[in-house]
């Protein structure tokens, strides 16, 4: 019998499954691939997008979508490698600025999609444009960023066992991943997403927070996308314009992948971390592959928050007039 | 106080303020560069800056079209862009890259199929692109920012797998004539612009389909309760728009005479969003205005076009539509036009 507490925990169950018979598969046709620092590279090449796809957790679980995580994330890179390339300004300044910046915009988002009610993806989508807009205004290149601080922070490896090495990103994504963990089982906050998402109006009847919570949705998001972009800038050692272009479909299809209904009111984090690992599979596979080029992750990608999307409707058998 | 009542009924007009920006921009044009309006026939042509901005803008004035029927359902494409460089790619490919050197006249007319198979062929994949948004959205029920978004992010990758990740030239002077060519003097691409807007109003108003298309926007469940086939025609809104994408397509990559996967077309949802409601139809659905989504895309294109020959970069564009966007959603809110009703009732 499959009981509503069954149902919830299916896609999950889904995407945990399919994530072993994707490693598995990859592991039996490559030689090399089933290894412990192939596994961590997973980390190493995603920490940013598994930063972004947490804050975008919060929000789809609220009911909304954020479609301007990675203009933001591009707009971060510019303005710290402008700031500390051009400028001169120390790290120690630039970071905390920029992750101001970025909460800033999430901040003004959330305002005007909770006091003037316009749908969330059309001022996202604004603020996905503004922000790529404002990073060609600041350069149309690429700036490469030689700080010292960048530098060694991006060459340093976390020794593991087993001769294996992990970056200091990963542990910023992990440590992110406990907060959010945290932030949305054992507080107030994470019950009122959860039940924003359910139901709005109940919520509103039961006295909660409503757009308190939806507005700090939006910032939390824009703050996330913000670290994600200072994680990327690490990764990268540049500020582009054109950097983490169309980021917003793989850190949605991470979050929907794990499980979270697109409709609100459901989703696990830790889902969203298989989402995030199912992309790390799927690109070193195609890398191992050789042959087939770069822009096929973008298609598997789409096509399996397709199938996801498909399976949530047939689960919550929900469907719009 | 009759002044104030003259006003008042002619800033309640429709399109008084889209035209009013539009003049502005024109009149700013003028005062810039008195040569602004001026025209000139060269070889049988016509010439000048305003037949430059008519030409730009026939692309966007066509998917402006397709996306407010769209919108008027209470959707959303934002795959339009990618619709625009799949149309390409296939054409593209299907006439073959291959540049063919003959003595004197230069080029020669090389094409692998013939314009009769090649366009029917990308304007078929792109309406198989909007059927497909229009299956996820109406059968499947999938929000439509997330139908779209999905062949938004896998539609670029399809173009680059059709122009196997190249840039593809064009070396087929026929090809050229769509967004190039001239007939009777006036650009090729305002004649594709008036056929599709012809077609479109034709079914919208002289039937009650674009009745229908409304209803489904303001109320579904009613309009369902109503008898009107909401799943069909939603579908087909969907399928239109591709089709509009798919036309601007051609327009496009015959202008630049080739097809770039990764760049043709980009951004071009944003373009097209903010002319459909620049043009007055409501993001919320419902009431759309075929005429007026082509007023915005001329807007658009006049702006940008502005922005050029003011000699700001061109990049500054993007951060002015952005804040447009954000500020007609505003304006189009309940609670400003609430607000708005209510300052003007006591007044």
């Amino acid at each position: 019998v499959i009981t509503e507490r069954h149902r919830r925990y299916l896609p999950l169950a889904v995407t945990i499954v399919l994530f072993l018979v994707m490693y598995g598969t990859g592991s039996y046709l490559f030689e090399g691939f089933f290894s412990l620092q192939v596994f961590l590279n997973f980390f190493i090449d995603n920490a940013f997008l598994a930063i972004t796809a947490i804050g975008m957790t919060f929000v789809i679980i609220s009911g909304g979508i954020d479609l301007s995580v990675g203009s933001v994330i591009a707009l971060t890179t510019m303005v710290s490698a402008a700031l500390v390339e051009h400028r001169g300004w120390s790290p120690t300044v630039v970071i905390p600025l920029v992750l101001a910046m970025g909460s800033g915009i999430g901040l003004v988002m959330g305002l005007v999609i909770q006091y003037f009610r316009v749908q969330p993806f059309i001022v996202t989508l604004a603020g996905m444009f503004l922000a790529r807009g404002l990073c060609y205004l600041i350069s149309i290149d690429s700036i490469t960023i030689e700080n010292s601080f960048y530098t060694e922070l991006a060459a340093y490896r976390i020794p593991l066992p087993h001769e294996t090495s992990i970056t200091f990103n990963v542990v910023i994504a992990l440590v992110m991943l406990v907060i959010a963990i945290y932030m949305a089982h054992f507080t107030r906050f994470g019950r009122t997403v959860y039940a924003i998402g359910g139901s709005e109006q109940s919520a509103l009847l039961m006295g909660l927070p409503v757009a308190r919570t939806k507005v700090l949705v939006y910032t939390f998001n824009g703050f996330c996308s913000a670290l994600a972009g200072v994680v990327f800038t690490f990764y990268m050692l540049s500020g582009y314009g054109l950097h983490a272009q169309g980021m917003e479909l793989d850190a949605i299809a991470a979050v929907v992948i794990g499980g979270t209904l697109l409709t609100g009111g459901s989703g696990y984090l830790v889902g969203t971390l298989f989402g995030v690992l199912m992309y790390g599979t799927i690109q070193t596979i195609l890398s191992f592959h050789g042959d087939l080029s770069s822009w096929w992750t973008k298609i598997v990608i789409g096509l399996l928050l397709l199938a996801f999307c498909l399976l949530q409707q047939v689960l919550t058998g929900r469907k719009r007039a | 106080m009759r002044e104030v009542s003259f006003l008042r009924r002619w800033t309640a007009k429709h399109h008084f303020w889209a035209v009013a920006v539009l003049v502005l921009l024109l009149a700013y044009n003028l005062v810039a560069d008195p040569q602004f309006f001026a025209l000139e026939i060269r070889d049988g042509h016509l010439y000048g800056s305003t037949i430059d901005i008519l030409n730009r803008a026939a692309p966007l004035m066509i998917i402006a079209m397709g996306l407010a029927l769209v919108i008027a359902t209470h959707g959303i494409d934002i795959s339009v862009g990618a619709v625009v460089a799949i149309s390409g790619a296939v054409a593209a490919a299907m006439i073959g890259g291959q540049l063919v050197l003959s003595g004197g006249t230069g080029m020669e007319d090389v094409t692998q199929s013939p314009l009769v198979v090649v366009i029917p062929c990308a304007l078929g994949v792109a309406l198989v692109c909007g059927m497909w948004n229009g299956v996820l959205v109406s059968w499947f029920g999938l929000q439509p920012i997330v139908a779209t978004l999905i062949l938004l992010g896998t539609g670029r990758g399809v173009a680059q797998l059709i122009t196997n990740g190249q840039i593809v030239t064009i070396y087929y002077s026929p090809y050229y004539v769509i967004g190039n060519g001239f007939l009777l003097g006036v650009p090729f691409s305002l004649f594709i612009v008036a056929a599709v807007a012809t077609v479109l109003l034709l079914m919208t108003r002289k039937t009650a389909l674009g009745l229908f298309i409304e209803a489904i926007g303001i109320n579904p469940v009613a309009s369902r309760l109503a008898g009107i086939r909401a799943r069909t025609i939603t579908f087909a809104c969907y399928a239109v728009c591709g089709l509009c994408a798919g036309i601007a397509g051609l327009i496009v990559s015959s202008n630049v005479k080739s097809a770039d996967g990764n760049n043709a077309g980009l951004l071009f949802e944003l373009d097209a969003i903010l002319a459909v409601v620049l043009g007055g139809t409501s993001l919320n659905g419902g009431r759309f205005y075929l005429l007026g989504s082509i007023l915005g895309a001329l807007i658009i294109q006049t702006l940008t076009t502005t922005i050029y020959a003011v000699g700001v970069a061109p990049e500054v564009t993007l951060v002015v539509k952005g804040l447009v966007v954000f500020a007609v959603s505003i304006l189009q809110s309940d609670r400003v036009k609430a607000a708005l009703a209510t300052s003007r009732s006591t007044s």
